[in-house]
């Protein structure tokens, strides 16, 4: 399948997720889709039949609140059945606000608190070296959660072993909860930051499926040090009148917002392949 | 009489009338003050009102170091992080330093609900607790609330407070008065005392009506301060009715049935147990749902007290 037709697929299984909950992470779940549509769509080796294959490259949400547009893929991919996504949220559901490796296939590591899922992607990415494979490891992080003191001890570490097998992404859609990033916390320039630390480093704009996949391929020819994509995204991402809102974090729907949803989710179900 | 209000709502006017009396309170946030409404306070007391953004840890450090330069932070993130978070930078640089630092945690235990395992704190009351020279509270509704936060600027060293942020009904009459190291007497009763705090008082008092058919009278002792615990209250009620239950939205390890137990132990004047989560993490769901899962209901109290009374 064409990589744009996936993404869509994504945004509108999310959509229809979120909408049927009433409630959800949208901004940070709707800015994320290309890339898992790239990830998930060319370049992870997976195996929705056998989640926890040996082979398989691994992928850390460290912004575990984006759980529904990871779910989404997954489902798509096969690794659980769609149905399943209704029960987002619900009492005593295996699809939970935050990702849980414990109750959901195809999920690698327990995210949710924020800066700790980019430490646990490094170890993976350097329990591989030590054991002398070759999976990969992706990760993706939020710019807010770059406020976390823990991701800047994660890049040190990632530097220092030379994990080449480590690719992070900085879903860069300029807010946080609370609101704009530079207003609240943060207006340092990434890459010069993640440059210092000793990362390869590209900036793309993060709706671009080729873009994100060219970077990879160029991630994954990258040796002796990790690399980091920063992804130029807009938070709310397909959903004309939400995006880059502040308010878009964490929604509950208006009826006035239901009839947004529904027009949104008809447009990409005419754009389905 | 006023309606109840949310208690975050009462966090936000009452820090608003504070902040405008005086001027060495510092609010810090990590990126949930809308969670809060802080974000909701007057613009022109801006300067002291910092979002550091998500880095629970480091706004611990600062508060730490605000006091030192004079000023008296009152710091607000989720319960799990500016508990198990950053909780050496509470343990050191607040605790041990002996700095005066009021720290709210927001939807302790199962009120966080739909955030689910990640952002549920079974431990906090247990994590504070255990720093010497520490104020633990628990908030049983908004009367309470405002009455804490307006003694607030006289406490010293480390606070600990604990809320639920929306939805907590109406306990307390509106000219209730509270002390630290004191506990209220919610209802009077011979057969059994039952001491709770935040959202298991509406239980206990749904208990205390079904134990009422089986014959039985139960006091009701809200124990917002668990510590330091009112020992006087706690012995006279443990003569008086020779059964003490506990009810809490925490782990029984470390909360108010470790406190109260502790409290009461060397004395053998009780028979004491307690409802609590036991040996779990938390989980997404709604309230109903989580207080069945972790056996935080009216039925379960009155099966403990039953128990020990069906003989
Ligand atoms: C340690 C921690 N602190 C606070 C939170 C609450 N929280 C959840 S999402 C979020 C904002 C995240 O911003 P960002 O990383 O930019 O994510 P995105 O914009 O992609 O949603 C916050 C503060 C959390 N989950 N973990
Ligand atoms: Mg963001």
């Amino acid at each position: 399948m064409k990589l744009e037709h996936f993404a869509n697929d994504i945004r509108l299984t999310t959509l229809e997720m979120l909408k049927h909950k009433t409630f959800g992470h949208l901004g940070g779940s709707m800015s994320i889709v290309e890339t898992l549509s790239v990830l998930y769509g060319k370049h992870m080796r997976v195996d929705p039949q056998n989640p926890t294959d040996p082979l398989r490259d691994y992928f850390v949400l460290s912004k575990g609140h984006a759980g529904p547009a990871l779910y989404a893929t997954l489902a798509l991919k096969g690794f659980f059945d769609k149905s399943l996504l209704k029960t987002l949220n619900d009492d005593n559901t295996t699809l939970p606000s935050n990702c849980d490796m414990n109750i959901t296939k195809g999920i690698d590591m327990t995210t949710g608190s924020l800066g700790q899922g980019f430490s646990a992607a490094v170890g993976i990415a350097k329990g591989l070296q030590i054991q002398n494979k070759n999976n990969h490891v992706y990760v993706i992080v939020g710019d807010g959660e770059l406020n976390e003191g823990q991701c800047y001890e994660a890049m040190m570490f990632a530097v220092k072993h030379k994990l080449h097998n480590l690719t992070v992404f900085i879903d860069d859609n300029k807010l946080q909860l609370d609101g704009f990033r530079t207003d609240i916390s943060d207006t340092a320039d990434f890459k010069q930051r993640f440059n210092a630390f000793g990362f390869h480093t590209q900036t793309i704009n993060g709706h671009d499926v080729h873009a994100i996949d060219s970077a990879i391929n160029e991630a994954k020819n990258t040796k002796g040090k990790p690399t980091v994509i920063i992804l130029d995204t807009i938070k709310g991402k397909g959903i004309k009148a939400f995006e880059n809102r502040a308010d878009n974090h964490h929604m509950r729907f208006s009826d006035h917002d239901n009839t947004i949803l529904e027009e949104t989710i008809k447009a990409l179900k005419e754009g389905q392949s | 009489m006023k309606p109840p209000r949310d208690l975050r709502v009462v966090y936000q006017e009452t820090m608003h009338e504070l902040l405008g009396q005086n001027p060495d309170i510092v609010l810090l946030e990590a990126d949930l003050s809308s969670a809060i409404t802080t974000n909701k306070i007057d613009a022109r007391f801006s300067n002291r009102i910092i979002n550091c953004g998500i880095q629970e840890a480091n706004m611990m450090g600062v508060a730490a170091g605000l006091n030192v330069s004079g000023l008296k932070p009152y710091v607000h993130s989720f319960a799990p992080f500016v508990s198990r978070r950053a909780y050496d930078q509470v343990f050191l640089s607040i605790g041990y330093a002996k700095r005066d630092v009021f720290i709210l945690g927001s939807d302790g235990g199962i009120s966080t609900e739909h955030n689910g395992g990640t952002h549920m704190s079974f431990e906090d009351i247990a994590l504070m607790r255990a720093i010497p020279g520490s104020t633990v509270l628990e908030m049983s509704d908004d009367i309470m609330f405002e009455h804490i936060l307006k003694q607030s600027l006289s406490f010293k060293g480390l606070t600990y407070v604990r809320i639920k942020r929306r939805g907590m009904k109406r306990l307390y009459p509106e000219d209730a008065t509270f002390e630290i190291g004191k506990g209220n007497v919610i209802k009077d009763g011979c057969d059994a005392t039952i001491i709770a705090t935040g959202i298991m008082l509406e239980e206990v008092l749904n208990a205390h009506e079904q134990l009422k058919a089986h014959g039985i009278d139960a006091a009701i002792i809200d124990m917002f301060s668990i510590k330091p615990i009112d020992k006087s209250l706690l012995f006279q009620y443990a003569e008086k009715t020779g059964l003490i239950i506990t009810a809490e939205n925490h782990n029984l390890v470390g909360g108010l049935f470790s406190a109260v137990t502790e409290a009461l132990s060397p004395h053998k004047i009780a028979i004491i147990d307690g409802i609590g989560v036991k040996e779990s993490f938390g989980q997404v769901g709604l309230t109903p749902y989580l207080k069945e899962t972790y056996h935080l209901t009216a039925e379960a109290i009155v099966k403990k007290v039953l128990s020990y009374k069906n003989h």
